[in-house]
């Protein structure tokens, strides 16, 4: 009876966002008379970002400071429509959308600021820090909020923007089968290392390797919160969560969520992560999105780890203590595979 | 159902409040005194996010009868920063990007306050052993570990 260490290898190609049908998000945007601007869309956020990062987008599109941008999630009953907060979408969806939106309402917001310095727009600029100025020639400048002022109040105008992203419903061609389910791919390998114990079946986490490729990096602190939260999430998948009763009865399976198994932070292991950034030609700044899809190399990674501990291939989620112990005892024993 | 008059410190001030018999801390904190700060995850003692610290001790208020804290002092995530200042440990779970949604972060809060008032200078293994009793769905428990860590270390500078 021995503890026997192995090491596994994965690597997915990750559709980002899903076309089933067309998948479309969009996003509005408006300027208050305060000169602050709010964008509102239905997507939700749970915690991975999404005000975040449309807000930076936002920003960085208006020209204007990121503190003077908030975003709206309210209600999807009267927000503008979004297919949801779902299959790593968020980013580059809804992204692209509220890009397409501030890009309008920019143009708005530069006429209005033409009209106040008697000047052409296209001549204009942004800082970045809340001013409008004529291109070389920084004196020449008005805020924006006396824009928003100037707009509200005196030229009747409205400084806002519609935006929409669509990835069109793609026809599958009746010959060969062929269709293009997704215009843009993430990319990720992660090595895992495990300790089975071959007397209990126990699978251990030793230790994660990871690259991911996921565009730009929009928000790096934010990716890497992902990255770090979502491998646990795997983990959870490979080795513990199951709405299905694992024994013969259902009886036997977890009944609430105390029942429930997820692993605690005692089981976690270190985990580094390497991001690697090739901006993607069609997401906003060229962001793809670390959705969704940084649990999933997880998952082979650790049963790949598992067969090269125990020899043992294991074709059921989650591999618990169990299924090992059967499975070491179906071939005679434990076969530790050539270290790799 | 008879009520019961209960009395005790709630974050350093003095409440009294009726409750009827058999109802848990969690309850008659966020029910009757409004403190929303320590959550509902599953009122079994599975998850840890409704701990507080009774006399300085943690405690997960769903499985505590709110009778039992009469005369007792209750802390919760509510009373946890100086005014309009955040504590050391909320400080660094903003730094280390400590919460995601954000639902476990007032029961891990108080865990780990709980630990370092009882001890300062924690290890690793210590922090996690702490924390054991929480759930948490989206951070993966590392940067929560490695913000207990900061904020012991930022307190040890202070010291
Ligand atoms: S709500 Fe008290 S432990 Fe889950
Ligand atoms: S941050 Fe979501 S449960 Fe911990």
């Amino acid at each position: 009876m021995a503890k026997h260490r192995g090491r596994g290898i994965a690597s997915i190609n990750y559709p980002i966002g899903m076309n089933l049908g067309g998948d479309p998000s969009q996003a509005l945007v408006h300027s208050n008379p305060s000169g602050k601007f709010t964008v509102s869309l239905s997507s939700i956020d749970l915690g991975q970002g999404m005000k975040s990062v449309t807000r930076q987008i936002c920003a960085e599109t208006l020209g204007v400071p990121v503190e003077d941008v908030y975003v709206d999630t309210a209600d999807s009953d009267t927000g503008p429509h979004c297919m949801g907060s779902f299959a790593s979408r968020g980013t580059h969806r809804v992204g692209n959308a509220v890009m397409a939106a501030a890009k309008e309402a920019r143009g708005v917001m530069m006429e209005a600021a033409a009209e106040e310095l008697e000047v052409n727009a296209a001549d204009l600029d942004t800082d970045g820090r809340g001013n409008i100025h004529v291109k070389g020639a920084p004196h020449r400048s008005i805020s924006t909020k006396d824009v928003a002022i100037a707009a509200q109040f005196k030229q009747g105008k409205t400084i806002s923007g519609r935006g929409i992203f669509l990835v069109p419903l793609s026809e599958v061609n009746p010959e060969t089968g062929e269709m293009s389910p997704a215009t843009c791919y993430a990319h990720a390998c992660l090595v895992a290392e495990v300790e089975v114990d071959d007397e209990t079946g126990e699978v251990a986490m030793v230790r994660m390797d990871s690259a991911y490729e996921l565009g730009r990096a929009l928000n790096p602190r934010l990716v890497e919160q992902q990255l770090v939260g979502g491998a646990w999430m795997g983990i959870s998948h490979a080795l513990f969560e199951t709405p299905e009763p694992y024994y013969p009865d259902p009886a036997h399976g977890p009944r609430d969520f105390v029942e429930y198994l997820m692993p605690g932070p005692g089981d976690i292991c270190p985990h580094d992560i390497a991001v690697l950034e090739r901006p993607a030609a069609d997401g906003p700044f060229g962001a793809k999105g670390p959705g969704e899809m940084c649990a999933n190399p997880v998952l082979p990674a650790v049963a790949n780890a598992i067969f090269n501990a125990v020899g043992v291939r294991m074709d059921e989620l989650p591999i618990t203590p169990e299924k090992v112990l059967r499975a070491i005892k179906a071939q005679g024993g434990a076969r530790p595979q050539a270290r790799r | 159902m008879t009520k019961t008059a209960l009395q005790f410190r709630h974050n350093g001030r003095d409440v009294a409040l009726f409750v009827d018999g058999g109802v848990n801390l969690l309850v008659a904190l966020r029910e009757s005194i409004g403190d929303m700060t320590p959550k509902f995850g599953c009122g079994q003692g599975g998850c840890g996010a409704c701990s507080v610290l009774i006399d300085g001790e943690l405690h997960l208020s769903c499985l505590t009868l709110a009778e039992t804290v009469n005369g007792r002092s209750v802390e919760t995530l509510d009373g946890l920063k100086d005014g309009p200042n955040l504590h050391p440990l909320q400080r660094a779970f903003m730094e280390q990007f400590a919460a995601q949604c954000g639902y476990c972060t007032p029961g891990m809060l108080m865990a780990a306050k709980a630990l370092l008032d009882r001890n300062p200078s924690p290890t690793r293994a210590e922090v996690i052993e702490a924390i054991s009793g929480n759930i948490c769905r989206c951070t993966g428990y590392e940067p929560i570990v490695n913000a207990v860590l900061a904020a012991a270390s930022s307190g040890r500078a202070r010291a």
